[in-house]
């Protein structure tokens, strides 16, 4: 019975390009539940959106396998990257995070998608709106949180913030919008300098898609075949402002003129994936850079200070987390094609949960950083050196 | 800026979030519902382009109020302010003025960690052509910048985020549509006699709330109120370090080439250094990049305590 409904269901799929088996397969299916993994369909394919192309004769393919086993990590990384955050959104309104706090729940698509194609060793570099690339690049829960917090045991010992986080292979979180994109390819120059078959992802946003640097950017990656995967998350506003009204050409993935682009569906974390191989592949093979536009949402206003109700409407982010939310995509393909069960998700959500709790817990119990420790880390391999402090009489130390 | 949209219609303000939303810090509420999209503009994040957009206009004719949403961005558009705005009429022998207003916020916030916190007096202070001012009170706030926007020239207008919020007594002239200060004045805020402190913005404050503790040791703090830092009010400084013997600079910025070491220098050129009964002492903040954590933060900038022992020890105290 299982296996009709898991045909139909991909039939389904196969028709509509969406996930509308889930809302055509009975009730009666759901409450099937057979607690061996053995019953579960290891594998499915999935229908994705088309890419929009720009100077590419073919793109990613619409067909697309999802493992069992991928589809739950999936979930489990997007989830948790939602749960953070609105952990860290939490914390915020209790004035324990302070100053500067971007949110990227509803993008995690983004993130997990990037992630999911290419290697560890690869780079990535984004903006400010960060936590969710710090986690997917290796960055634990309890550290990002404790760096919100201020504490030492945060992941740059509470000295950057939000807007700063760092983990291997992964620069950052960058406060000043556009300049996270030249030393993307900047990363990019060192790779193909260093022969290593390594790509760097740089991303930016709508608002600094205008941002002059960029498009020297583009030029000199270009000109010099830099395995550069130029990545616009397009969430439709910088700040107060809409696309429409900062930008003559809204066609982000055609801005690069002579850089061939992709438009993607970033809420689809299958579609992001498949167009982040195609663009990996795209720079190994030594073509130059490329550039992606993924179009996704932010449900939160542009940062803890913005309610972001004054510029878009309430129905709006509704209607996206209603229809295109990319955690309930994911979960409610895999239902209908009875790749895992409900109460697998419920359990996953639970560990997440408490995940989230203990790191929250720590962020808010380690201690402050030592002042001792006000001065280190100007430069690097340094001998120590003398700061001074506010007055002349104050002499600090600075550690490398 | 109100009064001066309506004064003048040269005048207009661009910069990001500026319109609609109503301004980054709400500064420029209402102005947009009131003047409209041509006087109020909205512009994409591209600090270089709009920057050279405004001191474009300015040299035709128009007089630009370019916001930059915090003087950190400002560094992306540094060669427009400097090589476009601040040189040219110089480099015109006269010919081509540029009367721009740049403003926004300036140095330390709360909590948003080391690209946004910079102090920018001593670097724009540097350079001849332009005039920059720092405003600490709501009557220095409204008066400096009436000047600033009817100024012919370009003027650095710095502002304080944690200023913002802070009320202030103001009389019935300074609240007059005609009202202006003139740049390149300072203010004796507190008068006294044993020593000097001066200072520029938020660090007025601390001065005050430093010379009060000490007040009652029986130590009386002269306060100066730069409010402008070039050109630097080195007459107002002089008459008050003749007086009192003792100076002590304070300000958010880092020391290094600061607006303290500029002052220190400057009265060992004047009249004053004779005077004085005690090397010039600054006050500054730590040498560091700005950390994130309160606690280390909060010890980054001088804090009262950082004032009180520095001028009891300027007078062996």
């Amino acid at each position: 019975m299982k296996r009709v409904l898991t045909a139909i269901s991909n039939a389904f799929s196969r028709v509509t390009g969406k996930n509308a088996g889930s809302q055509t397969v009975s009730e009666g299916a759901r409450a099937v539940v057979s607690p061996r993994t053995s019953d579960y369909t290891p594998q499915a394919t999935f229908d994705v959106k088309k890419c929009d192309l720009h100077r590419l004769e073919e793109g990613p393919p619409e067909r697309v396998e999802l493992t069992r086993e991928q589809g739950l990590h999936y979930y489990r990384t997007m989830q948790t990257v939602r749960r953070m955050e609105l952990k860290a959104d939490q914390l915020y309104k209790q004035k324990i995070i302070r100053g500067f706090c971007h949110l990227y729940d509803g993008q995690e698509a983004c993130a997990m998608g990037i992630e999911a194609a290419i290697n560890p060793t690869d780079h990535v570099i984004t903006a400010y709106r960060a936590h969710g690339y710090t986690y997917t690049r290796g960055g634990s829960v309890q550290k990002i949180l404790a760096e919100l917090t201020g504490r030492k045991g945060g992941i740059a010992k509470g000295k950057g913030g939000s807007m700063h986080m760092y983990a291997p292979n992964f620069y950052g979180g960058n406060g000043i919008v556009g300049a996270q994109v030249p030393l993307g390819a900047g990363i990019a120059l060192a790779c193909k300098y260093q022969g290593n078959g390594q790509v760097c992802v740089a991303l930016y946003g709508d608002g600094a898609a205008n941002q002059g640097q960029i498009f020297e950017s583009f030029n000199m990656a270009a000109l010099w075949k830099l395995p550069c995967i130029f990545v616009c998350e397009n969430n439709k506003y910088g700040m107060g402002t809409s696309v429409e009204r900062s930008s003559a050409s809204t066609d982000y993935f055609r801005r690069g003129d002579f850089v061939p682009g992709l438009r993607v569906d970033g809420m689809d974390v299958l579609c992001v994936r498949e167009a982040t191989k195609f663009a990996a592949d795209h720079c190994r093979a030594g073509k130059g850079p490329i550039l992606m536009e993924l179009q996704t949402y932010r449900y939160h206003g542009h940062s803890m200070s913005d309610p972001g109700v004054g510029y878009r409407t309430r129905e709006e982010v509704q209607e996206v987390r209603s229809k295109s939310d990319p955690i309930t995509m994911l979960k409610d393909r895999m239902l209908s094609n009875s790749m895992a069960a409900v109460e697998e998700f419920k359990e996953i959500d639970t560990e997440i949960r408490k995940e989230i709790e203990e790191a929250a817990l720590f962020a808010t119990t380690d201690p402050e950083p030592a002042l001792d420790d006000l001065c280190s880390h100007i430069f690097h391999n340094e001998p120590p050196l003398e700061v001074r402090g506010t007055n002349p009489w104050s002499k600090l130390q600075s550690i490398s | 800026m109100d009064e001066e949209l309506e004064r003048d219609e040269r005048v207009f303000l661009l910069g990001e979030e500026v319109a609609q939303y109503d301004g980054a810090y709400k500064v420029s509420r209402g102005l947009w519902k009131k003047y409209g999209d041509q006087r109020i503009i909205d512009t994409p994040i591209t600090e270089m382009g709009f920057t050279g957009i405004a001191v474009g206009a300015a040299m035709a004719g128009l007089r630009p109020i370019c916001e930059f949403m915090t003087f950190n961005f400002s560094m992306q558009a540094i060669d427009q302010v400097i090589n476009s705005a601040a040189k040219t009429c110089y480099m015109s022998a006269g010919l081509q003025s540029v009367p721009i207003v740049f403003r926004g916020p300036n140095g330390s916030s709360a909590g948003v960690a080391a690209q946004h916190s910079q102090c920018f007096a001593a670097w724009y202070g540097h350079c001849p052509g332009l005039k920059v001012v720092s405003p600490w009170s709501a009557e220095d706030a409204r008066g400096l910048l009436k000047a600033a926007i009817r100024d012919d020239n370009p003027v650095v207008f710095l502002e304080n985020e944690l200023m913002y919020g802070v009320p202030f007594e103001m009389s019935e002239e300074s609240q007059s549509k005609d009202f202006t200060i003139p740049i390149g004045k300072a203010k004796v805020e507190r008068q006294g006699s044993h020593v000097t402190l001066v200072a520029h913005s938020r660090y007025v404050s601390h001065c005050l709330d430093a010379a009060a503790v000490l007040s009652k040791e029986g130590v009386e703090c002269e306060v100066v109120n730069l409010r402008s830092i070039r050109p630097l009010d080195m007459e107002c400084i002089e008459a008050s370090v003749m007086k009192t013997n003792h100076l002590v600079t304070v300000e958010g910025g880092w020391p290094q080439f600061g607006v303290g070491a500029e002052i220190c220098a400057r009265i060992m050129e004047g009249p004053a250094f004779n005077y004085l009964d005690a090397p010039v002492t600054r006050v500054s903040g730590v040498d560091i990049p700005m950390p994130y954590a309160k606690i280390l933060e909060d010890n980054s900038v001088p804090q009262i305590k950082d004032i009180i022992f520095t001028v009891k020890k300027t007078l062996n105290i």
